[in-house]
């Protein structure tokens, strides 16, 4: 909606286009790189919890992975995990 | 016109019979003097069936508030009422239920806001909120409470307005008096007020986004939006108010005047003093002081226009606050008022009375002496009306 | 227009009383506003009630400072708060006590009318607690002819539900019992 007029906006700034926010790729925000080292991941999940991005989703095994897409690289998944099963790695 | 019994009734509970009649979804209200009587006989009224909505009995005005907003959101007609430090407590989140256009409904049961501590009746409650973006309307009696409630939601939800309006009632003066009062047929009202249809409802099976996110590419033009929205309601105020005059014969306007033809000094007044002052230009006039009255009925939008034509013959305009401003030397009516003659050619000289604070009587007398001494006014002032020294 | 203040302590019905009144003036048609001295409520402080009744739109919106009649609640108020106070000099008091109206009168020092009327008795006898309001309109009614008394019917039984009966019994006995001075 970036350079609309006032008369063009939908009354109370209401967004009717659901997910837009997926059109915006946060990756590329990303100096550092979330890595799981499966053989310390006890598969709780709490990495799923916290990503604030919720980029973050299990696979059939039930380990887990980051979108890199929309990953920032904030480093929250291994600063709350339990095991220390994730490992940020500088982007190269 | 059929002519309909007058029952007696203490005004907050007419007000919450009023906002019965509404067919409310979601109310929210947290009690606070002199509003409680309110909040109460409206819990009654969903508690006995009389009205089919979901009182929510909420821990503060702030959650009120956010019940309303998010209750609005989802397409629910919503009501909630405060007053004083409650509305306080609301204020962060009235620009918010503006700026979404979210046609809530509130009562404000004009009272003082601390310190010192006291519950009584003036202005100060409601001035803060000023900016807010909601369309403010005073009420003058019983009877005004009823009409205006009832047509609040008109206003409040049509197409061209979508924003929220709070309809202020002086504390005590007016909440707690007993008085007789006309009600509409539930049916009248039905037909008066359809139900509310929503521009956009948040619902899991239709997702969407409400109150995003804007960065300054977007953020003026939201601004604009909401005030020419404000701004433009009042031809929409005015065309409600006229259709409830050809229903039930009671006029409301922006600005209302009583004996102003030919009036020199002009008292101005906001809220329920205003039948009082009457009574006090009726005394000035049979002295023989050339002396009217002008009630701001309409807040916010500011009805600029209709002020400059019902007093464009005066003198001298009094300006009667039941608030202060501080810091910039008048109540804030008064410094609204200059404002819209600073562009006139010819302008009246304004005074300015600040009165009625903390739920001072103002009698008939008061009104007397005031529009005396307006009448011989040279230059503008700014007095607090009884204080001594 | 006829304006009536009314004395009591907080609890003992002065505010119901008012507003009694003033529905019973609407029941007939008439205007009437009923609103108490305002501030936080306290049982057992002296409190104040205003009543106004007209045949045509009353505006004026301030306390009654120039009553017509005065209805005092509690003899004892009358030691405590001046109760005459801008009471026309043609207007009526009528008080709760068991004093007579001649002495009442003399206490008082009113020219206007005084009356009295041992309503404390007659709230035990009839209701059972000594709380007076219905009983004072009772004997005011008698006093200042406002409201007929059938006109506080539907009022009392939308207040009192199943007691009101027992006020309307005791109403109708202070409008009996009450004696007004000899004018002076």
């Amino acid at each position: 909606m970036a350079g609309a007029t006032w008369r063009e906006i939908f009354p109370g700034n209401v967004v009717l286009t659901p997910g837009s926010t997926k059109g915006y790729h946060t990756g590329g925000w990303r100096s550092l790189r979330p890595v799981w080292d499966n053989s310390k991941c006890i598969k709780c999940g709490i990495c799923y919890v916290y990503c604030p991005e919720g980029c973050v989703s299990q696979d059939e095994d039930g380990y887990f992975m980051a979108d890199l897409d929309y990953c920032k690289g904030c480093g929250i998944c291994a600063q709350e995990c339990w095991t220390g099963a994730i490992e940020m790695v500088e982007e190269g | 016109m059929a002519k309909r019994k007058r029952i007696g009734m203490e005004v907050a509970l007419a007000a919450a019979e009023a906002v019965g009649m509404c067919n409310v979804d979601v109310a929210a209200v947290y009690p606070i003097t002199p509003q409680s009587h309110i909040a109460e006989h409206l819990s009654e009224l969903v508690a006995d069936g009389k009205t089919d909505t979901e009182y929510v009995t909420v821990e503060s005005e702030h959650t009120s508030m956010s019940v309303c907003i998010g209750a609005s959101a989802t397409g629910a007609r919503a009501y909630t009422a405060t007053c004083s430090q409650g509305l306080m407590l609301m204020h962060e989140l009235l620009p918010i239920a503006s700026a979404m256009r979210c046609p809530i409904v509130m009562s404000v049961a004009n009272r003082p806001v601390n310190a010192p501590l006291n519950i009584l009746s003036d202005h100060s409650d409601i001035m803060p909120q000023r900016d807010s973006g909601w369309i403010v309307i005073f009420s003058e009696n019983g009877q005004e409470v009823v009409d205006l409630t009832l047509m609040a939601y008109r206003i409040a939800e049509d197409k061209d307005i979508m924003l929220p309006v709070i309809i202020g009632i002086d504390g005590f003066i007016l909440t707690h008096m007993v008085e007789p009062m006309e009600f509409p047929d539930q049916k009248e009202i039905d037909k008066f007020l359809p139900p509310y249809k929503p521009y956009a409802t948040l619902h899991p099976d239709k997702p969407l986004t409400m109150g995003a996110f804007a960065m300054p590419d977007f953020f003026p033009q939201m601004m604009k939006a909401k005030d020419m929205a404000l701004l433009n309601s009042k031809k929409t105020i005015v065309k409600v108010w006229d259709e409830w005059e050809r229903k039930f014969g009671r006029r409301y306007r922006p600005v209302e005047t009583y004996r102003t033809e030919g009036a020199e000094t002009i008292l101005v007044t906001m809220g329920s003093m205003s039948e009082t002052a009457e009574l006090g230009v009726d005394e000035l006039r049979d002295k023989g002081v050339s002396v009217g009255l002008v009630k701001i009925r309409l807040w916010r939008p500011f009805p600029s226009d209709e002020l400059k034509v019902a007093v464009k013959d005066a003198r001298v305009l009094a300006v009667m606050d039941r608030a202060v401003s501080p810091g910039t030397g008048g109540g804030p009516v008064f410094t609204d008022i200059k404002a819209v003659f600073y562009g006139e050619d010819s302008r009246p000289i304004i005074v300015n009375y600040v009165m009625g604070l903390g739920g001072v009587d103002v009698t008939v007398g008061d009104f007397v002496k005031m529009g005396e001494k307006a009448a011989k006014a040279k230059k503008e002032e700014y007095e607090f009306y009884g204080v001594m020294g | 227009m006829l304006e009536i203040r009314w004395h009591g302590r907080g609890g003992q019905g002065a505010v119901t009383s008012g507003e009694m009144l003033t529905l019973a003036a609407i029941e007939e048609d008439k205007y009437g506003q009923g609103f108490p001295m305002f501030g936080p409520e306290r049982r057992g402080s002296p409190v104040a009630a205003f009543t106004r009744v007209d045949d045509k739109q009353i505006k004026i919106r301030h306390y009654v400072y120039k009553p017509d009649a005065v209805v005092v609640l509690d003899a004892g108020l009358v030691d405590v708060v001046d109760v005459t106070d801008g009471l026309k000099p043609e207007g009526a008091i009528v008080i709760n006590t068991s004093m007579s109206a001649e002495e009442m009168k003399k206490k008082l020092g009113f020219s206007g009318k005084v009356a009295t009327v041992d309503a404390t008795r007659i709230a035990w006898d009839e209701l059972g607690v000594p709380i007076v309001n219905t009983t004072m309109l009772g004997a005011l009614l008698k006093v200042v002819p406002i409201v007929k008394i059938a006109s506080l019917k539907t009022p009392l039984e939308k207040r009192f539900g199943k007691i009101a009966k027992k006020n309307i019994n005791a109403l109708n006995r202070a409008y009996k019992e009450v004696k007004i001075s000899k004018q002076s």
